[in-house]
Formats: structure tokens, sequence, C-alpha cells
């Protein structure tokens, strides 16, 4: 009899972890394809992600110079001489290494979420860009040609990019990095404005 | 602990491993947290909405507290570089247009990209490429020309301010998780 009794409740026990990991394992599965999470919480997790990369890589986050490596990849097929003289990639080294790989990490990563809430979908003409300037696709191509060619260039000048200076400099207390990020910002909110309040509404 | 991580570090072929992972997890934080988005990323620029600033504050607000603990218990020794006026001022400024322009970030437009939006791939990307190889070119001539130009007075905050670091870290939190208060509070 007892040994039926134990039996019995034991299997009961089973069953309530198991209820309770099913719970736990549809509450992941609910976060994860939720469309977007708080910013609170996106954010903090990439605090602890830039922790983890010193931890683990002893490096911070940045993801332009990733570009400049890809850059200088693709010269190496065209020019390898060239590149081999050019002193910037003396500094920083076109190969395939951890600065390059974040850049198809990020695709992959952001692929993921949109695939799992149901949002990802092409596009070419965003909705705040149509409603003032229109659905041509060539003028936004340009455009983002011009502002990528700009963006580039001066997240090279400043030595990185939103995530390099702006959150992981930051996160360093680096001095250099703030006046970086509010910059970024001081010319960002500067000129969309004038993009939309004075080219757009003329 | 240290010599443990110190050799991971030096392991290049596992380092690739993890630069991909961290740009995986990187990219699925950013998809989620919104900041893939042009319109959310332009929201942001003409201040109507600021889940971008959002998601940058709650970052520094958790990294620099954890950033500083794993410093003082000795497992890492982040090196945070010097700047100039020349550099930061100006490669910030020129980096801000661009931003404008684009709608995206280095980053946030390969996550743009991941998630569908095609303007990122053929115009940003293309864009930033083109940006990056023209700077490499003209890095000679700008380097002792202009980068090196006004030298910051201080590295770090805590050196500027001359504070104990805890206290600069108490200060910087009170601060930004201030603002943030103040954003919900005025109802952004």
């Amino acid at each position: 009899m007892t040994g039926n009794n134990f039996s019995f409740y034991r299997r009961v026990r089973i069953l309530n972890y198991a209820v309770i990991l099913r719970n736990e394992v549809i509450i992941i599965l609910e976060l994860l394809t939720q469309a977007t999470w708080s910013p609170y919480v996106a954010g903090a997790g990439i605090g602890v992600l830039v922790c983890l990369a010193f931890l683990l890589s002893n490096r911070p986050i940045g993801c332009s110079s990733g570009f400049v490596k890809a850059d200088g990849l693709i010269e190496k097929t065209i020019r390898p001489s060239h590149v081999e003289k050019e002193e910037y990639y003396r500094e920083i080294v076109p190969e395939v290494d951890w600065a390059f790989m974040i850049i198809p990490g990020i695709v992959i990563g952001a692929f993921i979420s949109s695939m799992l809430s149901g949002q990802f979908h092409f596009i070419l003409v965003p909705t705040t860009w149509s409603a003032t300037f229109g659905n041509t696709p060539v003028l936004r191509v340009i455009i983002a040609i011009l502002g990528g060619a700009f963006l580039g260039f001066g997240a090279r000048w400043a030595g990185g990019c939103t995530s390099g200076h702006g959150i992981s400099g930051s996160i360093q207390l680096s001095l250099a990095s703030m006046i970086t990020a509010a910059c970024f910002f001081a010319g960002g909110i500067a000129t969309a404005m004038f993009l939309f309040y004075v080219i757009g509404s003329a | 602990m240290g010599a443990l991580f110190s050799g991971l570090h030096k392991d290049k072929g596992l380092q690739i491993i993890l630069g991909l992972l961290f740009g995986v997890v990187f990219g699925f934080l950013l998809q989620k947290g919104g900041v893939t988005s042009y319109n959310v990323i332009i929201a942001q620029l003409l201040l109507t909405d600021f889940t971008v600033m959002k998601v940058m504050l709650s970052a520094v607000i958790v990294g620099m507290i954890g950033l500083a603990l794993l410093k003082h218990f000795g497992y890492v020794q982040p090196h945070p570089a010097s700047g100039t006026i020349g550099s930061n001022v100006i490669g910030g400024l020129i980096f801000g247009f661009g931003f404008a322009l684009l709608g995206y970030c280095p980053g946030t437009v390969a996550g743009a990209v991941g998630a569908g939006a095609l303007d990122a791939l053929i115009g940003g990307v293309v864009g930033i490429l083109v940006g990056t190889a023209i700077f490499a070119e003209l890095y000679p001539v700008i380097k002792n020309r202009l980068l090196i130009k006004g030298p910051l007075p201080a590295i770090t905050v805590q050196e500027l301010l001359r504070l104990n670091i805890w206290l600069t870290i108490i200060i910087m939190e009170a601060a930004m998780i201030g603002f943030l208060l103040l954003l919900e509070y005025v109802g952004y």
C-alpha cells in the first residue's frame, strides 16, 4: 500500500514539475514571439551584452569598423597591393574577425527576431519617408546611399558609432564617447528637423 | 579567472564565433527594442518618440554599473580612448547629418536588413561601405591635420570632475534614471 501511495505522490509531483516547466516554456516562447519588448528591457539586455563582450572578448561592442574591414576585403580582390600600402588598413586590418562577424550576426539576429514575431516584411520606402517625400523608391535609395556615405565617413572620423561610442564608450565613462554621442544626436536632430519640417513642408 | 579568459581572448577562431554570436543577440535585442525601424529612429530625431534614447540609456545604466563591478573585481581591464574636438565633435556632427538622411546607424542598418528593409541594404549598407572607403583613402591626409586637433581635457568623466569613480557613477546613474523618469512623467 505505502509503495503504491509513494509512487502515486511521486507521479503527481512529476506532473506538477512538468506543468511548471511547460508554463515556463510557454512564457519564453511568448516573449520571443512578441513584436517588441519594452525598450528598457531590450536596452538592459544590451547593457549586459556589452559587459559580456568585455569579459569574453576583451572589447567593446562596435559596428562601424566591421564595414572598414568589409571594404578592405572587397578592395583586396581588386587591388591587393594598394590595400597593403593603405595606412588605415594597417590600423584596422581587413580580416574576418570579431569586429567583422558582428555585422552578419546582427542581420541574422534581427531576422530571427522579426520572423518569430511575424514582423518580417520587405519594405523599400519607409512610411515616415513616403508620407513626406512620396513613394518613389529611387529618391529614397539615393538619399539613403548619400546618408550612408556621410554616416560611415563620420563614424570613422569620430572613431566609432552609436554602439561603439554611444553605448560601449559611455559605459566606460569615456568623455570622448559621450561628447561624440551628443554630437550624433545634435547633428541628427538638426538635419532631421530641416529635412522634414523645412524641405518636406516646402 | 583572468587567466582563463585571457586564453579565450587570444583564441582567434573562437573569437570569430563569439563575434557572430554577440551580433546575433545584439541584432535580436535591437529588433525587439524597435530600433531597427526607420520610423522609430526618425521619430527620435524629430523628438516625437524617445524609444532610441530609452534603449540606449537603459543599456548604459545597466552596463556602466556592470562593467565597473567587473573591473573592480579584476575580471576586465577596459581602456577608454582619449579624444579630440577635431575627431569626436566634427566626426560626430558628420555622422549625425548622415544619420538623419539614412534613418539608421551602422548597427541598426544591419538589423533593418535582417528585418527586410531593402532601403537599408541597397541604400544604407552600400553608402556606408562607400563612406568608410573614402575615409580610409583620406585618413593619411586628415590624421595629423584634423583628427589630433583640440585634445579633450580628460579621458574619463571621473578624471574631468576629479571625483571618485563610484561617486561619478552614482551621479551619472541618477542623472540617466532621472531623465528616463522625466520622459515617462511628461508622457513620452
